[in-house]
């Protein structure tokens, strides 16, 4: 037990609120001023927000605060303040001759700097970091001087604009033209499309005639056997030299570039599905969706593909 | 103050004090959450809003299943970074026929809110089967067994049903053709008039590249027609909201 008397005892001085529970008690101290202050500042402080900002729900809308703060207008004059120090520019590549652009520096500068954000933002996730490309799903790389539609920068702008293929633009390149599957065995999206010419064995003799154009090891017998096929089937898109054709967008087959794979699985896959590649229209703006982009980031963005190594 | 002597009846009532906590709390979130189910600004209306169709429903499902929101969100903030990458903010009423929204708050991945139209059909496959082969420092897990998982529209009607009974405008005649439309989508070779008639532009495309209906057709149809509905060239935005 302890009976020591308990100096300066609290409940001598504050006294009790009379709160009592199972003879505990409750001692009458109350909030420290400061903090009683601000409390009282803080729903001052709400009053004035309410004045100042959105707040008040009323019949309609809400009270639009006496700031004017509005997220959207903020936003929109953060982007007008870039776009107006941005707009001489702008307008200055819009206008400008692309193939003679590197006569103003400053111009192709901003060019090449602006194209590489374009370029980063949506072009790397297919054609890869500085224009690597992708053969697995036959992503053209863009760093090589090997096109298949030509490297001229007018060129490069007119396929970022239309792209390849798509369902949305008219105008996109090959629209219902690609290289078709050629045997019955074929599975994919060019299946049911199928032309079924060759058969297993015939395959087997246009891949060795292919191998043996490109300059790879073949078998003599098969490549011999498949140079008539090849001039009797292939050789309206793919040349009867096998060099391509721009017009039409078909690969050169004798340069050891290869859009999917030159080995001999790959060329046999190639030639018993089809291949059509899609590249989606970035400056299309049609069917009732916003173009993705502007013309001045296609030009910069040409500009910048354009400058990746192979060029014309 | 007289008033403030009451306490004690509430303090030693805990039914009383239950009931009155009840009432400050109904009263508070009355006037919180009520103007926002009348007020202008906040029930903005756009053109060219529709109901998804049915294979992009079911897609919006697989969606949802795999769990993609936990690491990609769908709403584009309006802050100028966000405008530069993405494309226009997100608007609440492009999120109208959402049940539940999407608009997540975690990015490991890329914003989606917008990818609509952005790759090919194809590159969706790639990147859905081996997301590192196309994007070399991805984390994102594969999901090629979508490719293998064959669809049919047995239950789309009751998806749509679900989806009409909380406010979205699904017509009698979608509810009729929902199995047949749901085919059609993923089927260029189809007639595919009904179904823009019902739904407006519908990109019909064989998304997955396989002759089979899988769901890979059915979350490639999902995220083509994301953020791709209304036209921003003609959208003027009210700078109250």
């Amino acid at each position: 037990m302890c009976a020591k008397p308990v100096k300066n005892d609290p409940k001598q001085e504050v006294g009790t609120t009379g709160h009592v529970w199972d003879g505990i008690e409750e001692l009458n101290n109350p909030l420290p001023r400061w903090w009683v202050w601000v409390f009282y500042l803080c729903i001052l402080y709400a009053i004035g927000y309410t004045i100042a900002y959105p707040a008040w729900p009323l019949l309609t809308g809400a009270t639009p605060g006496v700031l004017g703060a509005s997220t959207r207008a903020d936003v929109a004059a953060e982007i007008k303040q870039f776009d107006d120090a941005n707009a001489p520019t702008k307008a200055a590549l819009v206008a400008a001759d692309l193939p003679a652009i590197g006569d103003d520096a400053a111009l192709n500068d901003y060019a090449l700097k602006a194209g590489k954000a374009v370029f980063n933002t949506n072009c790397v996730q297919c054609h890869g970091r500085e224009g690597g490309g992708n053969k697995a799903g036959g992503y053209p790389t863009l760093s090589d001087n090997d096109w298949l539609w030509g490297g001229d920068i007018a060129t490069i702008h007119a396929t970022i604009t239309h792209g390849v293929r798509n369902t949305v633009d008219p105008e996109a390149r090959n629209v219902g033209v690609y290289m078709p599957a050629w045997s019955e065995t074929a599975t994919g999206p060019l299946a049911e499309a199928a032309s079924a010419q060759f058969t297993a064995e015939e395959i087997g003799q246009v891949v060795n005639y292919v191998l043996k154009i490109s300059g790879q090891t073949a078998d003599e017998a098969k490549a011999t056997a498949g140079t008539v096929l090849y001039t009797e089937n292939c050789a309206a898109c793919h040349g009867e030299d096998g060099k391509g054709n721009r017009d039409l967008g078909s690969p050169n087959l004798t340069d050891a570039i290869w859009l999917y794979g030159g080995d001999a699985a790959t060329l046999t896959a190639t030639l018993v599905n089809g291949r059509a590649g899609v590249m989606p229209a970035w400056g299309y703006n049609d069917t009732g969706i916003a173009a993705r982009m502007t013309e001045d980031e296609i030009r910069a963005v040409a500009l910048y593909v354009h400058s990746l190594g192979g060029g014309e | 103050m007289a008033f403030l002597d009451k306490h004690k009846a509430i303090e030693r009532n805990a039914s009383l004090l239950l009931v009155l906590s009840f009432l400050v709390v109904t009263i508070g979130g009355l006037v919180q959450i009520v103007p926002l189910f009348y007020l202008q600004n906040t029930i903005e209306t756009v053109e060219g809003m529709r109901p998804y169709t049915p294979l992009e429903l079911e897609g919006r499902q697989i969606y949802i299943r795999e769990g993609c929101y936990v690491c990609h969100s769908q709403m584009i903030r309006p802050m100028r970074d966000e405008v530069e990458r993405y494309g226009h903010y997100s608007l609440a009423a492009e999120s109208m026929y959402d049940h539940p929204f999407q608009w997540g708050s975690k990015r490991t991945g890329p914003d989606l809110a917008r990818v609509g139209g952005k790759y090919s059909d194809a590159w969706h496959v790639d990147h859905l089967t081996n997301p590192q082969a196309v994007v070399p420092e991805s984390v994102m897990p594969k999901y090629g067994f979508l490719k293998e998982t064959a669809l049919e529209p047995t239950y789309i009607t009751d998806l749509m049903a679900a989806n009409r009974l909380v406010g979205v405008p699904y017509t009698d005649e979608a509810m009729t053709n929902a199995a047949a439309d749901f085919k059609t989508q993923a089927d260029p070779a189809a007639d595919a008039t009904g179904l823009a008639e019902r739904y407006g532009r519908v990109t019909v495309s064989n998304f997955d590249g396989q002759v089979q209906l899988t769901e890979m057709d059915a979350l490639i149809a999902y995220l083509q027609v994301l953020g791709t509905m209304v036209d921003f060239s003609t959208f003027t935005p009210d700078a109250s909201r």
